[in-house]
């Protein structure tokens, strides 16, 4: 990707980013149900009420709460929880990296195992392993991650007690610090089972993407040269095929990050999971605005911002691609 | 060549041109009988089928009333029951037939995956179609638009939007309508692209056809199997987007759903009790419906990637 083209696509997200926050601003100000008064508490004395009216602007016409709105937006004040009685933006902190964990560990997973069994069955193609392997694969990705997680509660939690019901710790627990919180096998042995239901919804797309991938580049005249060449068939596949078919699993990666903070909302809600996505839901159901308009904010940040590396990312690995304007 | 002309010129040179390009209804039937001895499409189109049927009839299927509150004959409340002859899959927490939620369940399914992907597949198509053959400053306009709608995140937006109108099918329709669409756009935008540049579309517009028939008489009929391919995708889709929210609790809550079934399951503890006789089944049945989407869209992978038939 040329320094023009990248900067038209920088552009472009830039772009995107001001009209998704703006959205954002009006749904949270104009749509029936949220009040201009969304940011006030009905318990708040009202001198307290008064001084969040003219800390937000809320008194004043709507293109003065728009510009008041991106000024306290870049000093990261996001306002504060009516439940919690907390800075937002320190709610948002505490829960990201537990989201975080979950979307990489999941995606780990998923992307390990799925590069590797598409090879294989890209590998299998016209076996009776594909004919089966297949319609498996498809059912694994039509199965909603909720039911999934709810069925692997039921057998593995609850039934069988492997693993702990929810949450991301055991009540009590107490860490010197996020870090070793994070890295505690407590905080593992929760982590698996929400892990591995996202994970189990996650590998089916590179799964099917390196099948693809892998059908076509084996029909690539470069692939037909080094058979030519007398080289063997693991050396073909390992070392051209799936290096070339590796690229836009990748891609998907860096899109997967994205989609899933924003769409791992389902599965900690099963889970008890700490994450952006629970809070996000308990806060719409509990009309917290100011802890929802964040998290939401958050997550839309997370996606767009993915979105431009998974562009990059696709730009940079694959030379064959020449980026036009429409990206 | 002469034929296609003589096509633009007038409604009369219709006929002459079909032998080169058939009708819509037509390509259509052709596009869709192609994978009937694939598999995986008559598995999909089955389901489908069978799910179709078991939505039109549900009043005859089902055993009871699904909103019904079931007592036993010592007057007690019929909660968790097992599955019996009576109760073909138990009773829930709150002495309901849980197959016959399951069976109203699927009428609700089937409209909102129905309708989400008419809505859906019709802007995506329709945005595509003139992205497409328009091309500057209008397809640059609609495709910032297409990325503003997939930097938007899907389900807090839904569950955002269903929160601030009220929950209810509709808006989760809404929802789905606003933020899905752009999928389906760039497929047909960059499938328009190609077609414009055929000869007899160019031939077309020299010959003076109004643009508005050039879109819909010539380039429409192209474009319509791959929208109907998404159309497929999208229903199960939909259906899955629609249990998500109702399991979170922003779907409908006067409507049996197999969502909602599932949230009822969740909120009253049926996991720790055990009853897979009440969350497994609906479950099951959205996992049906979307990969019968998935199966059919499958069953014309050798449409849309002929090279694998090599």
């Amino acid at each position: 990707m040329g320094g023009r083209k990248l900067l038209m696509r920088v552009w472009h997200t830039a772009f995107v980013l001001w009209a998704v926050i703006t959205i954002l601003f009006l749904m949270f100000r104009l749509m029936p149900g949220t009040p201009l008064d969304a940011y006030l508490d009905s318990s708040l004395t009202p001198e307290e009420q008064e001084q969040i009216l003219a800390q937000f602007g809320l008194d004043q016409p709507l293109w003065k709460q728009y510009l008041i709105y991106w000024a306290n937006l870049f000093q990261g004040n996001l306002g504060k929880s009516f439940h919690y009685r907390q800075d937002v933006f320190w709610l948002l902190m505490a829960a990201f990296p537990n989201t975080l964990a979950l979307t990489m560990f999941s995606l780990i997973i998923a992307y390990v195992f799925g590069v590797l069994a598409g090879a294989f069955l890209a590998w299998k193609r016209g076996t009776w392993i594909e004919g089966i392997g297949i319609p498996i694969v498809l059912t694994s990705r039509a199965a909603p991650e909720f039911w999934l997680g709810m069925v692997f509660l039921a057998m593995f939690s609850f039934s069988l007690g492997w693993f702990p019901s929810g949450g991301a710790n055991s009540p009590g627990a107490e860490f010197p610090s996020e870090l070793s919180r994070m890295l505690s096998a407590d905080f593992f042995r929760h982590l698996a089972l929400p892990a591995l239901t996202l994970a189990l919804y996650l590998q089916g797309l590179p799964l099917l993407l390196m099948r693809s991938n892998m059908l076509e580049v084996m029909q690539e005249d470069f692939v037909t040269m080094a058979r030519m060449k007398g080289l063997s068939e693991w050396s073909i596949v390992m070392r051209h095929a799936a290096r070339n078919a590796l690229l836009p699993v990748a891609t998907a990666f860096a899109l997967g990050i994205g989609s899933s903070v924003g769409g791992n909302v389902v599965v900690e809600t099963v889970f008890s999971w700490p994450g952006l996505g629970r809070l996000l839901v308990s806060a719409v159901s509990a009309a917290d605005y100011p802890v929802a308009q964040g998290a939401f904010l958050l997550i839309a940040v997370v996606q767009v911002v993915m979105n431009l590396v998974a562009d990059i990312l696709y730009a940079v690995l694959d030379p064959r691609v020449t980026h036009t304007a429409h990206g | 060549m002469a034929s296609a002309i003589r096509d633009g010129g007038g409604a009369s040179g219709g006929r002459t041109a079909r032998s080169e390009r058939p009708g819509i209804g037509a390509r259509i039937a052709a596009t869709l009988r192609l994978p009937r001895n694939d598999p995986f499409a008559i598995a999909g189109l089955t389901i489908y089928l069978v799910f179709v049927l078991v939505a039109l009839f549900a009043d005859l299927i089902a055993t009871h009333d699904p909103g019904q509150i079931l007592f036993a004959a010592n007057g007690r409340l019929a909660r968790n029951l097992p599955p019996s002859s009576t109760f073909f899959l138990g009773t829930t927490h709150a002495g309901r037939d849980i197959f016959s939620q399951l069976v109203y369940g699927t009428r609700s399914a089937l409209l909102v995956g129905v309708t989400a992907a008419a809505i859906v597949v019709t802007i995506g198509t329709l945005v595509g179609l003139v992205s497409g053959y328009f091309g500057g400053r209008i397809d640059a306009i609609l495709m910032r638009l297409a990325d503003i709608a997939i930097g938007l995140p899907f389900l807090p937006f839904v569950i955002v939007l269903a929160a601030f109108l009220g929950p209810s099918v509709s808006n989760v329709i809404i929802g789905m309508a606003l933020l899905l669409w752009p999928n389906t756009a760039r497929v047909i935008r960059s499938q328009v692209l190609t077609v414009r540049e055929r000869a007899y579309i160019e031939a077309a517009r020299v010959t003076g056809s109004p643009t508005r028939r050039i879109l819909f008489v010539h380039v429409l009929p192209n474009i319509l199997p791959l929208s109907f391919l998404y159309a497929s995708i999208a229903v199960g889709w939909a259906i899955l987007t629609e249990a998500s929210i109702s399991f979170l609790g922003f779907g409908s809550s006067d409507t049996v759903s197999w969502g909602h079934m599932l949230q009822e399951a969740y909120v009253s503890q049926a996991l720790s009790r055990g009853q897979y006789n009440w969350f497994g089944p609906p479950g099951l049945c959205i996992v049906l419906v979307v990969v019968a989407g998935f199966f059919i869209s499958r069953g014309y992978e050798e449409l849309l990637f002929p090279r694998l038939r090599e």
